[in-house]
């Protein structure tokens, strides 16, 4: 990082995977593995050091081609996005290495369509993490949208094809209500810029109708409980790797969108009326998210559930922020519980992929005793499970410990207990993953073939998510200094 | 502000078409009716009390379209696709891109 | 002073290490596998006679490794500390031996000895854990790792006693998160210290700290098997010998005994929680446990069963020991911690050695068993008498502390409660020792069949059982000696009550 700026870094994050997903598409086929390996190893290395520049540094701005406000587009980067990147990075690498394993032969049509589209998606996510207008986000959210509809057509199958379908539908809607709320706020103060659009809001009816519009328009991204009907199938009918990229990182976009507005925009118009409402779904999506995913007959599904229950807490503790004394302690729980999320579901889906593999299918009839099988996918699900469950060490305890203290500080008894009986509901489906996963009966699937890149991959993730636990503190930090360094600024600007 | 109105209009005209229609191309369509409706209003943003209309607005409409263009061809592809299909009798089955 | 740093460490990791090298390595290196686990296992054992050495002279052992905000890993050796240590350190080495024999020729054996390295790992953790946040990430880890274990076999009654086990402990895992939490926040800490930390706040936090208090122990009282939370412990008998002596004697159930231990002494304070009027109902549901236990003991015929209620009954007098208030009642309680222990690893050892060489699950088919396998039948007889509380054997030394204690803390009915306990435990004990050696094999009804050609144990099964029972009968004859678990657990009463 020596000698390389931190916004040389950041341009880098967005222009790499684009650049390589016009050179992929280009070269076709034959260069899969030089694409693989270089957007596996340049692009992390970026996301490195955009993330290490910005905790030492602070947050950075740069205005693209020298244009500034407003008629520029304006890049931001700040812990909140650096991390995301650090997270995409981290996934986005694992998925490299896994992809080129999982989908194989260079002849394979999906193969040809995925390390173009893969690639443009994690540019995208990386433009979103980075977008600093309301208008740059619109446009990336919908880019986001594109590479994901075509990741997970990518195969030709009716069920996916026909999911994908109405996951477009249902993303396009999204982004339009999203585009609505922007076009009040435009409408309304002239400017796009979200730090200059949040010093301006208010508590007027336009400000909260934006405010509302743009949230429905993500939440329905988002998949929060009762919009989630689109994720189980999208997510489920999809390609391993590309499962695991749509559950760890894109939905998490949407989420990280809600957040940056609620903390940097409209923390002025959101009503308690408004953050317990969404509160209220997150819970029912942690409840019905996990029951589904204690009843359905294939193991993706579960998998895609889990995510609908783990969305919910993300939006369950949002009432938790109007608190201002809790504020850090929620955003780092909810900056953690995402990351830790990311990385155990992207774990998750990957070592379900490599069960498929050998069992052939994901129905949980099949993989009866697959543990003898693929040893190492199983154990590598059971360490993802603990990140879920939130057990220690691993993220999702060290998050929940967070929220937990936050919620019984401020005294919100009932997120404590939902985010308790969450925790034991996730238990219970994780778990009956593993009672067949042991079970005696002969495995039925191949036993001779192994997949261990793609069993050391979802390794590789699971024991990620569960080192993670030991990142809160060093989180909690970065996000105290760069709160007390938003609250100087503040005050400089103010008088 | 009477543009404004008409765009709110058309927004909740495709928002209904968007959740009471089956069929894929109704669907689509109602789609893009909500998209005119958001442009329509964000045109009705630029106008000023004096001088030129705001341009950014414009801007944003123009890149808005492009979007909701490919959006749409994805859509439609994604459509025939699945007539495709169930043309074929096979929906289960394996179709080369 | 890196020593005082790397020791905690060292334990930790003796058991760690070779649990990650068995998974790493090929499922047929059955013979390095062995090697690996006994050579942690011995290690960790040189380790732990060093550190009991440091801790009687007051050297600090103390290792902190950055985790949540404000509240660092904190792996700590105190006194109380050291004697869960090395009874964990001290049995998993007799466990590894009889597991190494026991499962000879048996499928997932990589995975068994893997998990069972991770298991005692997680029980050092919880042994030297400092504050109440360490104890339950090890607590939880706990729970996590002996899951494989029960579930080891993978039949589906092996699987629902499985299930039944991690709804109990999980449930009972996220009462003591919220209690934890809870804790924090009101305390502002969770380092463990002697005499408690909660002093100064009774006064104006007192109801809030009650109900906390309750939390806690109902949520060790899950692994602790305290009545009503012990429908797990006799449904998770379906796992292999080694796991069941391993459970009861060293992991699980004296974790949550551990726990509860942790919490009166060194979170409450004893004299503190006596003050507040918490040590009551906890002298109530340890009597209850204890008789309700041995009454259950009593109707079962399946041997292991009948251990396991007896483990129920047993354990709760650790809790009993501590709720009376008074010094020698809490010794009482806490020298069965690894009294019980030495003496049920012997009982289940034994039990295993039939089922494995006769093939005898109940005690109706124990008739006369006592003649063809001796050794076993006599570690049996040895570690029974324990249990019951013949002098000079280990179970009376505790008995003895806790009957003077209770006296000394004006509770005299804790001493009714013990003798028909005693009473108790020598009727469900007794008829199998006479069934045993006594009892003629019955020719006539075709019993005969279930042991004709049962031989003596092989010496890998057989040598451990007979040195634990060895062992049970010389902590109890020196329990005065200098380095006697007695001699220990007043050192470790001491520095408790400050005397």
């Amino acid at each position: 990082m020596i000698g390389v700026g931190a916004e040389t870094w950041l341009i880098l994050c967005i222009a790499l995977p684009f650049t390589l997903a016009v050179a992929a598409y280009v070269v076709g086929p034959r260069a899969n593995l030089y694409v693989a390996w270089l957007a596996g190893l340049a692009i992390p290395l970026a996301s490195a050091g955009l993330c290490y520049g910005v905790v030492t540094e602070g947050a950075i701005r740069y205005a693209v081609g020298g244009w500034d406000q407003p008629l520029g587009i304006a890049l931001h980067a700040d812990v909140l996005s650096g991390l995301m990147v650090l997270l995409s990075a981290v996934v986005g690498l694992v998925t490299c290495l896994y992809g080129h394993r999982y989908l194989g032969g260079a002849d394979d049509a999906s193969s040809r369509s995925y390390w173009p589209l893969w690639l443009m998606l994690w540019g995208a996510l990386n433009a979103l993490f980075l977008a600093g207008d309301a208008f740059n986000v619109y446009v990336t959210l919908e880019l986001v949208t594109l590479a994901s509809v075509g990741l997970v057509a990518m195969t030709g199958k009716a069920v996916s094809v026909r999911a994908s379908f109405r996951y477009l539908i249902l993303a396009l809607a999204g982004s339009l209500a999203y585009l609505l709320g922007v076009a009040l706020l435009y409408a309304q103060h002239g400017v796009l810029d979200l730090v200059m659009l949040g010093e301006q809001l208010g508590t007027d009816w336009a400000s909260v109708a934006a405010c509302a519009a743009v949230t429905v328009g993500l939440i329905l991204k988002a998949a929060l409980f009762p919009m989630h009907f689109w994720l189980p199938a999208a997510h489920g009918s999809a390609p391993a790797p590309v499962s695991a990229v749509l559950s760890a990182l894109v939905v998490k976009a949407s989420f990280y969108l809600v957040l940056r507005y609620w903390l940097d925009v409209f923390p002025a118009s959101v009503t308690d009326v408004g953050s317990f409402v969404l509160s209220g779904l997150g819970a029912a999506a942690i409840i019905w998210g996990s029951v589904q995913a204690l009843r359905t007959p294939r193991l993706k599904l579960l998998v895609a559930y889990s995510t609908v229950a783990q969305l919910g807490y993300l939006f369950l503790v949002l009432p938790l922020l109007r608190d201002a004394a809790q504020r850090d302690a929620v955003v780092t729980g909810l900056i953690c519980l995402a990351l830790a999320h990311g990385l155990a579901k992207a774990g998750a889906f990957m070592a379900a992929g490599a069960m498929q593999r050998v069992a052939g299918d994901d129905g949980m009839h099949g993989l009866r005793g697959v543990s003898v099988s693929t040893p190492v996918a199983v154990f590598a699900f059971a360490l993802a499970g603990i990140s879920l469950m939130g057990l220690p060490p691993a993220g999702g305890f060290g998050a929940k410990w967070v929220l937990l203290d936050a919620s019984i500080a401020s005294d919100n008894w009932l997120i404590a207990a939902i985010m308790l009986a969450g925790g034991l509901l996730a238990a219970g489906y994780i778990f009956r993953f593993i009672r067949v996963a042991f079970h005696t009966e002969e495995f039925a699937g191949s036993v001779v073939t192994r997949h261990r890149t793609l069993e050391w991959s979802a390794m590789a993730l699971a024991l990620a998510a569960l080192l993670m636990g030991f990142l809160v503190e060093p989180i909690s930090i970065w996000v105290a200094n760069a709160g007390a360094a938003g609250t100087t600024q503040l005050a400089e600007v103010v008088p | 502000m009477l543009y404004a109105f008409g765009g709110v209009a058309l927004v909740c005209l495709g928002l209904y078409g968007l959740v009471a229609l089956e069929h894929m191309l109704r669907r689509i369509l109602a789609v893009n009716v909500m998209g005119t409706g958001v442009f329509l209003i964000l045109i009705a943003s630029a106008a000023r009390a004096e001088g030129a209309p705001d341009p950014v607005p414009h801007a944003m409409v123009l890149t808005g379209i492009v979007v909701a263009v490919s959006a749409t061809a994805l859509a439609v592809a994604l459509a025939c696709r699945v007539a495709e299909q169930e043309q074929e009798g096979r929906p289960e089955g394996e179709v080369k891109p | 002073m890196t020593a005082s740093v790397l020791m905690p460490l060292i334990v930790l990791l003796s058991s760690l290490v070779p649990a990650v090298l068995i998974f790493l390595l090929p499922a047929d290196r059955h013979w390095l596998r062995g090697a690996m686990s006994l050579g942690g296992a011995t290690l960790k054992l040189a380790i732990v006679a060093i550190m009991l050495w440091g801790v009687f002279h007051e050297q600090t052992y103390r290792l902190t490794i950055p985790f949540l905000p404000g509240l660092p890993l904190t792996l700590h050796a105190d006194a109380l500390s050291m004697f869960l240590i090395t009874l964990s350190a001290l049995l998993w080495l007799f466990t590894t031996i009889y597991a190494i024999g026991y499962l000879d020729n048996a499928p997932h054996r990589r995975r068994f000895f893997g998990f069972f390295s991770l298991c005692v790992s997680a029980t050092v953790g919880i042994a030297l854990a400092g504050d109440l946040l360490t104890f339950l990430v090890f607590y939880e880890l706990l729970t996590l790792t002996t899951y494989p274990l029960v579930a080891h076999r993978g039949s589906a009654k092996a699987l629902q006693a499985a299930r039944t086990y991690l709804t109990y402990t999980l449930g009972g895992g996220a009462v003591l998160l919220l209690a934890t939490v809870w804790l924090y926040h009101v305390a502002g800490t969770l380092a463990f210290r002697e005499q408690g930390f909660l002093n100064g706040l009774v006064a104006e936090q007192g109801p809030t700290l009650t109900v906390i208090f309750f939390l806690l122990i109902a949520g060790f009282g899950v692994k602790a098997a305290l009545v009503p939370l012990h429908g797990w412990l006799p449904k998770a008998m379906v796992a292999p010998a080694p796991v069941s002596a391993l459970l009861h004697a060293v992991a699980v159930v004296k974790a949550g005994a551990f726990g509860i231990v942790r919490v009166v002494s060194d979170v409450y304070g004893i004299e503190t929680s006596d003050q507040m009027g918490l040590l009551l109902p906890l002298t109530l549901a340890a009597s209850f446990t204890i008789v309700y236990g041995s009454v259950r003991a009593l109707a079962q015929d399946d041997l292991k069963r009948r251990l396991a209620y007896s483990t129920v009954s047993q354990v709760s007098y650790i809790a009993l020991g501590l709720s009376l208030g008074s010094p020698i009642a809490a010794l009482g309680g806490i020298v069965h911690l690894v009294h019980q222990g030495v003496m049920k690893i012997t009982l289940f050892f034994c039990a295993g050695n039939l089922a494995e060489s006769a093939g005898i699950y109940r005690v109706s088919q124990m008739r006369g068993i006592g003649r063809r396998m001796p050794w076993t039948m006599a570690a049996f007889t040895v570690a029974a008498f324990g249990m019951i509380g013949i002098p000079p054997l280990a179970g009376f030394v505790s008995k003895w502390h806790l009957g003077v204690g209770a006296a000394a803390a004006n509770q005299g009915w804790v001493i009714a409660v013990l003798v028909t306990s005693g009473l108790l435990n020598a009727a469900y004990f007794l008829p199998i020792i006479h069934t045993a050696w006594f009892a003629v094999e019955n020719s006539v009804n075709g019993k005969s069949d279930d042991h004709k050609d049962a031989a003596e144990a092989k010496w890998p099964l057989l040598a451990p059982a007979l040195f634990t029972a060895a062992l049970s009968m010389i902590i109890g004859l020196f329990a005065t000696a200098d380095a006697s678990p007695l001699t220990w657990a007043t050192l470790i009463m001491r520095r408790e009550f400050g005397l």
